[in-house]
């Protein structure tokens, strides 16, 4: 078992599609809550698998889209200054600020570095006790749990020149969002399977029991997204709401319990603002009391930096499932991967990068007969 | 190919003993740029045209057409699993020179050196660039050095440039693909790439990747001996498959499909590539051609190539359709379509 070939068999997907289809009576709308989802459904061209009546609504799961602006202005404001070596992962360099990306700071000489672990920064920090090294700490549950550890550890080795800017994310508050909003088109969730491997699903009983809704734990690969949807059909067409795991390779109901325990230590809930969407209440991680002092935030004084958002870019709409990325106007035109107007053209999890690499906006004729 | 230089018994000759370092003198023009063109560079390089110490090689090149091309090599690290900057740069131009059909007759050598550089580091970079100059049967016929203050270069920059002679009758070109033509690879894509990354990025794999650095001059000239009708000939390098063939698609003004299940990729490179969220159809090779050949050329293309060592694992991995002008389309495992763009500026690795 290689876990890599196997969930990318043609003729499987094939017979998935039309178990798919053959279930389906009428129009249904499943959001796909993670950007990898999303990432995978349009490279894979899963979407086109599918009979018309299923509609795949983009969800807000990408972590570089829905960072606030005023979150990459901080960051910008803190990478510029000459003492700090700002560490990120990769996708964050290119997201625009309200005048500039992180590219552009290390262009004018800020000490900008793509890490791939945010321990590494700790290391680093180690390295150079002279500088402070900060974190771009983003992300959902997925990335939480090494960046509560990279916390923990520059705690016990008492690495004081190691900070973290936070901006964490929860997908359950979100789910509760999007139901919640009187334009909701949302019958059924897939839920993200690498999220679910931190935290489990106990969270989602009570959500589905709420808006009565279909929870499908779902993987990243073509075969594990057609399973989910499948599942998700099956459950709407039997009028059925529950929460089902279609990713038991990786997901327990429990999920990492020592992970669940160190978040819990290392971050508290709060009030988190979602870029293009805007303020969700206990939608977010920052840290908690005990380890104030690696909050990049408190200790660069950056916390009265607000920001106000490109009126053009209609990311909100595209994060919430209510516009498809092509159909905003600024799309492929005044806003492409190589100058983007917000977040969702950037990452290639983002749902505008996606469609726009994909060449969902270019009309492909007749690919199959050739 | 040429065995990896063996330093076992290398020593570092007399005079430069006392410079275990480059220092900015080695650039100078002066005694000590002698003594390292003396007892560094011709050791390793040595052949009549260099050894004459001319401001210019003077060269015998027929008649004819000839392919000129250059280069330059910036690689970090220096060495990589499978190569190093000096072999890159031998096979990189030779491949720039074999895409257009040419028989590699000779290649320039400029160093940039950065202050600080340890000597024997150097030595084993020119030692490498020889053997694989060598093992092509390419000779380096000039050369240059220079030496940058500390700071203001990666240790060792490398151009290369080259000239070859192209035979009556050869025409690759790169808006010469027509409708019906069929698109091959010589082998598994994105290796060099890959394997440059994990070792940036200290990642280690169980299989290890190791690059495909390789001079593909014979490799085309089997093409050429077979008489198989190509249109076009180019290294994926950087930016990889996916901007060769939308360059080809633009400039010959027709579609591209292809068959996505069939593009050749070694599992390693595709497990690395899914873990840094890199596309292998974006990552630089240094040792693989595709090529466009006729319609009834295919099969008979890609029978030269695996008979070549360095085209066994060659695939027929699509074709060339009028329809969809300038765009690259991919027929994905499971059924879907997609485009396949043209790489915007740096890939970036993704957050999860």
């Amino acid at each position: 078992m290689k876990y890599l070939e196997e969930f990318r068999n043609g003729p499987i997907a094939q017979k998935l599609a039309a178990e798919i289809r053959r279930a389906v009576t009428r129009p249904w709308g499943i959001m796909e809550v993670c950007g990898g989802q999303t990432h995978s459904i349009i490279r894979n061209g899963i979407d086109q698998l599918l009979p018309p009546e299923i509609e795949m609504i983009h969800g807000p799961g990408c972590p570089v889209c829905v960072t606030p602006l005023e979150m990459i202005d901080k960051a910008l404001a803190i990478a510029s200054r000459p003492e700090v070596i700002f560490c990120s992962f990769g996708d964050m360099l290119r997201v625009p600020g309200s005048e500039k990306d992180l590219f552009h700071v290390r262009g004018e000489g800020g000490d900008v570095r793509v890490v791939y672990s945010p321990l590494d920064a700790v290391v680093l920090a180690q390295k150079n006790p002279d500088r402070e090294v900060v974190f771009f700490g983003i992300g959902f549950e997925t990335t939480a749990p090494a960046n509560a550890m990279a916390v923990k550890v520059a705690a016990q080795q008492k690495v004081r020149n190691f900070s973290l800017l936070v901006s964490h994310v929860l997908v359950p508050p979100a789910i509760a969002a999007v139901m919640s909003s009187p334009k909701c088109r949302v019958n059924a969730f897939l839920a993200a399977g690498h999220v679910c491997s931190v935290m489990g699903y106990w969270q989602y009983p009570p959500l589905v029991e709420k808006f009565h809704v279909p929870i499908v734990v779902t993987g990243f690969e073509p075969l594990d997204l057609l399973d989910g949807i499948r599942r998700a059909v099956l459950q709407l067409e039997a009028g059925k709401a529950e929460v089902e795991n279609a990713y038991e390779r990786v997901v327990s109901e429990e999920g990492n319990r020592p992970a669940q325990a160190l978040l819990a230590d290392v971050f508290e809930e709060g009030d988190r603002a979602w870029r293009g969407i805007g303020v969700i209440p206990r939608s977010g991680w920052r840290l908690s009391s005990k380890y104030a002092e690696f909050d990049a935030e408190k200790k660069f004084s950056v916390g009265d930096i607000h920001s106000v958002e490109s009126p053009r870019c209609r990311s909100g709409e595209v994060l919430q499932g209510l516009i498809k990325p092509h159909q905003c106007e600024a799309f492929g035109k005044d806003c492409t991967p190589r100058k983007p107007l917000g977040a969702t053209m950037v990452s290639s999890e983002g749902a505008c990068a996606a469609y726009y690499n994909y060449g969902r906006f270019v009309p492909v004729d007749a690919l199959v007969q050739t | 190919m040429s065995a990896p230089p063996n330093f076992d018994n290398w020593t570092c000759p007399l005079p430069l003993r006392d410079y275990p370092n480059i220092v900015l003198g080695h650039g100078s023009g002066g005694k000590l740029s002698s003594e390292l063109i003396e007892h560094l560079f011709m050791p390793a390089l040595g052949n009549p045209t260099l050894a004459s110490l001319r401001d210019s090689a003077v060269i015998d090149a027929g008649s004819g057409r000839l392919a000129f091309t250059t280069d330059s090599f910036v690689v970090r690290p220096l060495f990589f699993p499978g190569g190093c900057i000096g072999d890159l740069a031998v096979y990189g131009t030779i491949n720039d020179l074999a895409m257009s059909g040419a028989k590699p007759l000779c290649l320039s050598a400029a160093f940039i050196l950065e202050e600080g550089l340890p000597t024997a580091t150097l030595a084993r970079i020119v030692e490498a660039l020889a053997n694989a100059a060598r093992a092509a049967g390419v000779p380096i016929v000039t050369g240059d050095t220079k030496v940058v203050e500390k700071g203001h270069g990666d240790g060792c920059y490398i151009n290369t440039s080259g000239i070859g002679t192209i035979a009556d009758g050869v025409d690759f070109a790169p808006d010469k693909a027509r409708p019906g033509d069929r698109v091959l690879v010589s082998g598994a894509m994105g290796d060099h790439g890959m394997a440059v990354l994990s070792v940036r990025e200290g990642l280690e794999f169980d299989s290890p990747i190791t690059s495909d650095t390789a001079p593909l001059h014979e490799l085309v000239q089997a093409l050429v001996a077979a008489k198989v009708d190509v249109r076009v000939l180019r290294d994926p390098t950087r930016g990889g498959l996916a901007s060769s063939l939308n360059e080809i698609a633009a400039a010959s003004r027709v579609g591209i499909l292809l068959d996505e299940g069939k593009i050749p990729i070694h599992s390693a490179v595709r497990s690395a590539g899914d873990l840094l969220g890199l596309d292998p159809l974006f990552v630089a090779n240094e040792g693989k051609l595709v090529a466009i050949v006729a319609p009834e050329h295919g099969d008979k293309a890609l029978e030269v190539l695996r008979g070549h060592p360095l085209g066994r694992e060659a695939a027929l991995i699509g074709s060339v359709t009028a329809n969809n002008q300038g765009l690259v389309a991919a027929r994905t495992t499971i059924g879907g379509t997609r485009v396949v763009p043209m790489l915007t500026g740096e890939q970036l690795p993704r957050i999860c």
